[in-house]
């Protein structure tokens, strides 16, 4: 944790944007990291694919749209503003003192619901990782409702950058010879990628089936997938990685996600339970509490893999 | 023979780790950037890759020596490439090679019958 | 055994961010980080191999991707300024 300390102090002080955002690469890494000590894998997983990837290139694009270097700003009132941070921040320290220590069994987290969620999940869901049965199906609707931060954030960078103004326009063609030039660059960035997205693509499937079992499901699958899409992007060109997964695929996916996952709800409402119940979508309510987790993780990790290439996209298709 | 097994295992964590520190101290003490590129490349297939195979020892034949087996071939994969890759982003932004830089010992072999300005 | 493991991986990685915080170079920032993600890497495959858990190796494979995607983006950047156009066009020719 002294690690992050010192990383949030240069972030604070350094100038430089991209220096700053290296650095919160390597604090994500270690709020990871902290995760992982935490023993709170899934979490740790996402920070790991969000935090120190999908953040990480998105705030190079941008800084690819802005300047990079910050604007001094006039200091000259600074000291009220310090001293306000320093008092909340002390008012929050003196509020922690009264919770109970960290891990202490007694502790009111720990004796109510929990312990319910942990003793029950296995018989009720039939699936071993509890993570995912909380987050899928006890807090269903929770999760609902993060999908649909995570579109509505897609659509609003959609609207707000959106197409370039002249319509349907295509990045900057090269004449023939240095058309030619660039194909023959960079053979090895070009060969390694084409070994490794495949694998990429077939791991992001894992990481989605597998999270009734380990650490996974939606969220983390569908980083992965755009990850592995935004590496292809990269080695070549915008319009190449186009014309293999349309704008329109885009777009689809993006709103068959959310589909899905309310979907799912509305059916549980069709067939008799409360909506998002998935006990009633089969003959066994396990094995419809298995289903229904399933496919909504399904329709996170559709939504959240488009989502991310569909904001990559919009920022990668501006030019300066 | 268990006994053997784990004593390869024991060391290749601890030359491992030793390649790790060597490493870091390159990437702290090295003059340049393409310098430092040499000591990442040691913590990444030396230090990583020997610390994983003692892993892979030490865990006999499981699931987790395949998923390390995994990691470890990708990062054999990945990393010489993100080097090469900034290399070139380096060369290209106008770091310049210790030898093309104004000042840098002359680095040319005598030709016959010139005497060595070294001597 | 493991601990002495665990300190020089800590001590190496504490190495890579004084690089990263100091390096003058954007190269040098760039390196250390991605020093630093290998690492991760290695600290995160000892601490589930100590635990017993084998779930925590899905999670190193992440990182190491990760880690690669994110140092291509940032050599990208800092080459060519723009995300979208390919990643080519060298003039000291095809080295």
């Amino acid at each position: 944790m002294g690690f992050m300390a010192v990383i949030g102090f240069a972030v604070a002080r350094l100038r430089n944007l991209f220096a700053v955002v290296m650095l919160t690469g390597i604090f994500s890494l270690t709020a990871a990291m902290l995760y992982v000590v935490l023993d709170a894998v899934d979490v740790a997983f996402t920070e790991a694919a969000v935090g120190a990837g999908i953040s990480t290139v998105l705030l190079l694009s941008t800084l690819a749209l802005t300047t990079s270097e910050e604007k001094t700003v006039n200091a000259g009132d600074s000291h009220w503003a310090l001293a306000l941070v320093v008092a909340t921040g002390c008012v929050l320290v003196y509020g922690t003192l009264d919770m109970p220590p960290f891990g202490d069994p007694t502790a009111a987290i720990h004796n109510y619901v929990a312990p319910y969620y942990l003793e029950k999940s296995g018989a009720q869901t039939g699936i071993p990782n509890v993570v995912t049965s909380i987050l899928a199906s006890y807090r269903g609707y929770d999760t609902l409702g993060e999908v649909f931060v995570i579109f509505t954030a897609s659509v609003g960078v959609l609207l707000i950058i959106g197409r370039p103004k002249f319509g349907r326009r295509r990045t900057h063609r090269f004449a023939a010879g240095e058309l030619r030039d660039s194909m023959r660059q960079n053979v090895i960035l070009r060969v390694v990628s084409k070994l490794l997205i495949p694998f990429i693509m077939v791991f992001a499937l894992y990481v989605q089936w597998h999270g009734d079992f380990g650490p996974g499901g939606g969220f983390q699958a569908g980083v992965i997938f755009a990850a592995g899409y935004i590496l292809y992007t990269l080695i070549f060109d915008v319009d190449t990685a186009r014309m293999v997964v349309p704008a329109v695929a885009t777009r689809l996916c993006l709103g068959l996600g959310v589909l899905l996952y309310a979907g799912v709800g509305v059916v549980s409402l069709l067939m008799g339970g409360d909506f998002l119940d998935y006990s009633v979508l089969a003959d066994d309510p396990v094995k419809g509490q298995h289903l229904g987790i399933l496919l909504i993780e399904f329709g996170v990790g559709l939504t959240v893999a488009a989502a991310m290439i569909a904001i990559f996209f919009t920022f990668a298709r501006q030019e300066r | 023979m268990a006994l053997l097994l784990d004593i390869v295992g024991w060391s290749l964590l601890a030359l491992g780790s030793v390649m790790l520190l060597i490493g870091g101290i390159g990437i702290v003490r090295l003059p340049e950037v393409f310098s430092r590129m040499h000591a990442t490349g040691i913590i990444d297939t030396l230090g990583a890759g020997a610390i994983l195979a003692g892993l892979m020892i030490e865990a006999g034949l499981t699931l987790v020596t395949v998923k390390l087996t995994l990691i470890v071939i990708f990062i054999l994969f990945t990393s010489p490439t993100a080097t090469h890759a900034l290399a070139r982003a380096a060369l290209h932004g106008g770091v310049r090679l210790p030898q093309d830089r104004p000042g840098a010992p002359e680095d040319e072999l005598p030709g016959p019958g010139e005497q060595s300005s070294k001597t | 055994m493991i601990a002495a493991v665990t300190v020089a991986v800590l001590v190496t990685m504490a190495l890579a961010i004084f690089r990263s915080i100091k390096g003058p170079t954007v190269y040098d920032r760039i390196l250390a980080v991605n020093a630093f993600g290998t690492l991760t890497v290695v600290l995160i495959s000892v601490y589930g191999f100590l635990n017993g858990r084998p779930d925590f190796l899905d999670l190193a494979l992440v990182y190491a991707l990760i880690n690669f995607i994110g140092t291509i983006a940032v050599s990208k950047y800092v080459e060519f300024s723009h995300m979208g156009r390919p990643t080519g066009g060298d003039e000291l020719g095809d080295v």
